[in-house]
């Protein structure tokens, strides 16, 4: 899934055999240095695809001494998958990574024979991809930033409220524009609904943020970013009887990478 | 059979009859005289087919109990002492293990011939590394081997038809471990595991009753409540437990008591 800067890969960790489950501590993702993969399907070929990914990444990294680019990993699947056209592995991959150079967030996804599937916003695969659609569609929104502020210390006393922006298409410099504000939710103790609030301060926005860019940096991207692969992961999950058990998530962004263990519905 | 508007006999034939559908009565009984039985039905291989290799495992080969748990220091691995073929037990002694070096154990099931001979090549190859490296192997080691080979098999003409439990103790840190490995070379490190049928009766009570702390003698009363419910549910006499665990002082054989008898409900 990708966020803004950021991308997220996340995964379930249940191994079964029909509705018997052997495991629920198989995970599904690799990394490659700094590209993600991610492989659902025939549990044999997981493990036999990503240890040969591993093999040819190493290769790659001996040769050009330098890490593999999402998009050239990604090329390299498909080829490599192509190559059994015939007699495919049944699995269809998940690649996530930013772009070295430019730092865009890249993810793309497979078919068993290496159909690319480019994508910009999220890229689902395994058992539960209809119920992961639903997730994504409903909770994905471009450029993901939550602005936390508390408004009490901004405001001139007098004005108590909590206010959580959720910005869209935020512009992250000097013109973040009012149009940009989704969702303002606020609790006051003043009776002010939405609309009132709006007239009364949303012209202020441009020359607030003018006046306060120190604030981006509190922009909580790939947090933000973690929530919603984590939302969206967890109840899918649970409305499919083959996956769940836990889950890995992945945050990637421009110098680190983040892992996380969610513990899940053990059921 | 479709004689009413004399057609070919078989189904596949029936439908190509000129004749509507509704004009067919004998067709629902013609699905059902196809001469090819289903394959869930069959329990040895028709003749025209026995020198192809069968694609799953049958029945008989599921009813084969293989059981491993690991706890504190130690890993059980357990196999059942019937030898079958179809419907007929050729042995009650048998032993489905292999030991391959001082801290790992092998218990397979499967397809007769494959089981000793897949499983005594990973043993010779365990064998061959400790001589030629003066070291062993270490039970991750060897089951990334074992998932290899059985992977490469798996792709070939004529795959190995063999589910293995690998139970081992790291020599080094004296971590025990178990891995579940089946005939398609999925690989899965499991706190316990079981094979076959036993797995719908076992898991079930070790999901409940495990812990990673268990000392040998508890494990070996999981063990005991496992087979129980095997004497229990099981349709077949599986002929008792061979019972052995991988300690810091190697493998070792444990006693187990196979006369008991359960009564069912």
């Amino acid at each position: 899934m990708v966020g803004k800067d950021c991308v997220a890969i996340a995964c379930d960790l249940r191994l079964g055999l029909q509705a018997l489950t052997v495991s629920n501590n198989f995970p599904k993702i690799f990394q490659y240095g700094d590209v993600l993969l991610g492989l659902t399907g025939l549990a044999t070929d997981v493990a036999t695809v990503s240890d040969l990914f591993r093999y040819k990444v190493n290769m790659y990294r001996l040769r050009e001494e330098r890490n593999i680019a999402p998009s050239t990993f990604a090329n390299l699947v498909s080829s490599s998958l192509y190559e059994r056209r015939f007699g495919p592995y049944f699995v269809s991959p998940v690649v996530a990574g930013l772009d070295q150079k430019t730092g865009k967030p890249f993810i793309c996804g497979f078919d068993s024979i290496g159909c690319i599937d480019f994508a910009k916003d999220f890229i689902v695969s395994g058992t539960a991809t209809e119920q992961l659609f639903g997730m994504c569609e409903s909770l994905w929104e471009p450029d993901m930033v939550r602005l936390d502020l508390d408004f009490r210390t901004l405001f001139p006393p007098g004005i108590f409220f909590y206010m959580m922006i959720l910005l869209k298409n935020g512009q992250l410099n000097h013109d973040v524009e009012c149009s940009t504000i989704m969702h303002i939710i606020c609790t006051s103790d003043l009776n002010f609904t939405n609309a009132s609030y709006q007239s009364t301060f949303a012209t202020g926005f441009d020359e607030f943020f003018a006046n306060n860019l120190n604030l981006l940096d509190d922009l909580q991207c790939p947090e933000d970013l973690f929530e919603t692969i984590s939302q969206a992961l967890l109840n899918a999950v649970d409305r499919d009887a083959l996956s769940g058990w836990g889950a890995h998530v992945y945050i990637i962004e421009k110098d680190k990478v983040t892992k996380r263990l969610l513990k899940g519905r053990q059921d | 059979m479709c004689t009413d508007h004399g057609c070919a006999s078989f189904i596949d034939k029936a439908y190509r009859c000129d004749q509507p559908e509704w004009a067919m009565p004998h067709q629902a009984e013609a699905r059902l005289r196809v001469d090819e039985p289903h394959e869930d039905q069959l329990l040895e291989r028709p003749t025209h087919l026995q020198h192809t290799k069968q694609p799953f495992p049958g029945y008989h080969q599921k009813m084969e109990v293989l059981l491993g748990i690991t706890g504190k220091d130690f890993t059980i691995v357990a196999s059942s002492k019937a030898a079958m073929r179809g419907a007929t037990i050729l042995k009650a002694q048998d032993v489905k293990q292999r030991q391959l070096n001082k801290s790992s154990l092998l218990a397979y099931s499967g397809e007769a011939g494959d089981t000793v001979q897949f499983a005594e090549y990973i043993q010779a190859n365990t064998q061959l590394y400790s001589m030629r490296n003066e070291a062993d192997l270490s039970p991750s080691a060897i089951a990334h081997f074992v998932r290899g080979e059985l992977a490469t098999s798996l792709r070939s003409r004529k795959p190995y038809n063999v589910n293995l439990l690998l139970g081992g103790l790291d020599p080094i840190t004296l971590k025990p471990s178990l891995y579940w490995l089946d005939y398609l070379a999925s690989l899965a490190p499991v706190p316990y595991a079981a094979h076959g049928y036993a797995q719908y009766y076992c898991l079930s009570i070790l999901d409940k009753h495990h812990n990673p702390d268990i000392d040998l003698e508890t494990g070996i009363k999981l063990l005991n409540m496992c087979t129980d419910e095997l004497k229990r549910r099981m349709p077949i006499d599986f002929k008792g437990m061979t019972v052995k665990a991988v300690t810091k002082d190697g493998v070792i054989d444990i006693d187990f008591d196979d006369d008991k008898v359960v009564k069912s409900a």
